[in-house]
């Protein structure tokens, strides 16, 4: 559709300015007015005719620019020539659709190899800088239909570096997303060790966002498991501030309002220095030096005896 | 609220109950009126000799309980009601067939 408005303007340009243009030119005038309805197709038809020696061109270009270092000279060979064709189609048919899903095809294959976005919006760019200097070398003689052909050209061209671009972008974002939904997965995993026994082990920086998923994680899981005892371990975490240490508090209360005993292990000194220092109270807390100590507590609890194989019976 | 408590413990005198357990699965919000009600309700059972086990609390239930200082220190708390008839049967000594 817009390029039919595009093509439509252009036609009107035209036609003034073969008015302005006068006498001399009438007969090439009247052909240029008809030249814009065939405009494209002959552009198309330049395009794909010298398509091998300006593919060439642009991939000279491109190695010559340090970009797509990441990849193969075979494979920015095969893609370049994809991106031409798609190129020159999308010219003559004036719709980005099937563009828009190679550059998004594209994209999810690049994007692994460490492409950046720079290095994509830069390779078009020069595709279209190639094709208009072939552009201007074919009609650098009739300055008017160099105009016409120009008019043309650009806004399609432009419209495919648009799209390029932010089909790489879109592609990117999703990308990043779906890492981050992961990781927030990952980051606080609520696991069963035994029959009614939960491990919730937590590594890294605990911040106030982190603790709120970390607490509907856990009572989620609570519940779903029918735990009845759960060991937080916290070896890996260095330090919390107050708001966090309060918040492990209400969460072992919360824990045990379901039904489940709470064992805190491995808590460093900071963290226990923290807790002692806020004031609350300390006393329903059952904490245990270290997770080894906490499972054992925990099967304690729930009636488990852990015994080792006698050496002979291991054997056999 | 005052109604049921009175009716409560006439019963739990009148039957010589020795335990209670309050079913909450069903609440969607607990305020913290209604919070203290049972824990007044679970000191009174217990004065009457009776242990009381709450059980059900969802999750959203008990950490908004715990956010809001509401809490309920006389109280036993468990997962289900199965869970809580097996702890008032162990807090009275008794199975729950007997």
């Amino acid at each position: 559709m817009t390029e039919q408005r595009t093509q439509g303007r252009d036609t009107s340009g035209a036609a003034s300015s073969d008015g302005t243009t006068g006498g001399t030119t009438a007969g090439g005038g009247g052909g240029g007015w008809l030249d814009d309805q065939q405009l494209l197709p002959e552009l198309v038809a330049h395009l794909r005719q010298h398509r091998t020696q300006l593919r060439q061109e642009w991939a000279g270009r491109i190695s010559g620019s340090h970009l797509l270092t990441a990849m193969t000279p075979q494979e920015v060979h095969s893609e370049t020539t994809s991106v031409y064709d798609n190129y020159v189609e999308v010219l003559e048919t004036g719709s980005v659709e099937a563009l828009r899903q190679y550059a998004r095809d594209l994209s999810e294959r690049i994007i692994p190899r460490g492409v950046e976005t720079d290095e994509v919006i830069g390779i078009v760019l020069l595709l279209r800088d190639v094709l208009a200097r072939s552009l201007f070398q074919k009609y650098h003689d009739d300055f008017t239909v160099l105009n016409h052909v120009l008019d043309a050209y650009e806004p399609a061209a432009n419209r495919i570096a648009n799209t390029v671009a932010v089909s790489f972008v879109d592609e990117r974002e999703r990308v990043i997303r779906q890492q981050q939904d992961a990781i927030r997965e990952l980051s606080t995993p609520v696991l069963q060790v035994r029959e009614r026994l939960l491990i919730l082990p937590i590594i890294g920086v605990l911040d106030a966002e982190r603790a709120q998923q970390l607490t509907e994680q856990l009572l989620a899981g609570i519940r779903q498991h029918r735990a009845k005892v759960v060991v937080i371990d916290t070896t890996g975490v260095p330090d919390v501030d107050v708001s966090v240490a309060n918040h492990l508090v209400q969460t072992v209360d919360a824990s045990r309002l379901m039904g489940a005993s709470v064992i805190i292990t491995g808590l460093s000194s900071k963290i226990a220095q923290t807790l002692v220092t806020i004031g609350v109270d300390l006393s329903k807390m059952n904490t245990i030096g270290d997770l080894q100590g906490g499972i054992e507590e925990a099967e304690r609890l729930l009636g488990f005896t852990v015994t080792r194989k006698a050496e002979g019976s291991a054997a056999s | 609220m005052l109604r049921f408590q009175e009716a409560l413990v006439e019963r739990i005198g009148a039957e010589r109950c020795r335990g209670v357990i309050i079913d909450v699965a069903a609440l969607d919000v607990l305020d913290s009126y209604g919070a203290k009600t049972l824990g007044v309700l679970a000191e009174m059972a217990r004065l009457r000799g009776a242990e009381t086990v709450m059980v059900g609390v969802s999750p959203e239930i008990a950490f908004t309980m715990v956010r809001l200082g509401m809490s309920v220190p006389n109280m036993h708390t468990a997962l289900d009601l199965e869970e809580g008839l097996l702890m008032l049967g162990r807090l009275t000594g008794s199975g729950p067939g007997r």
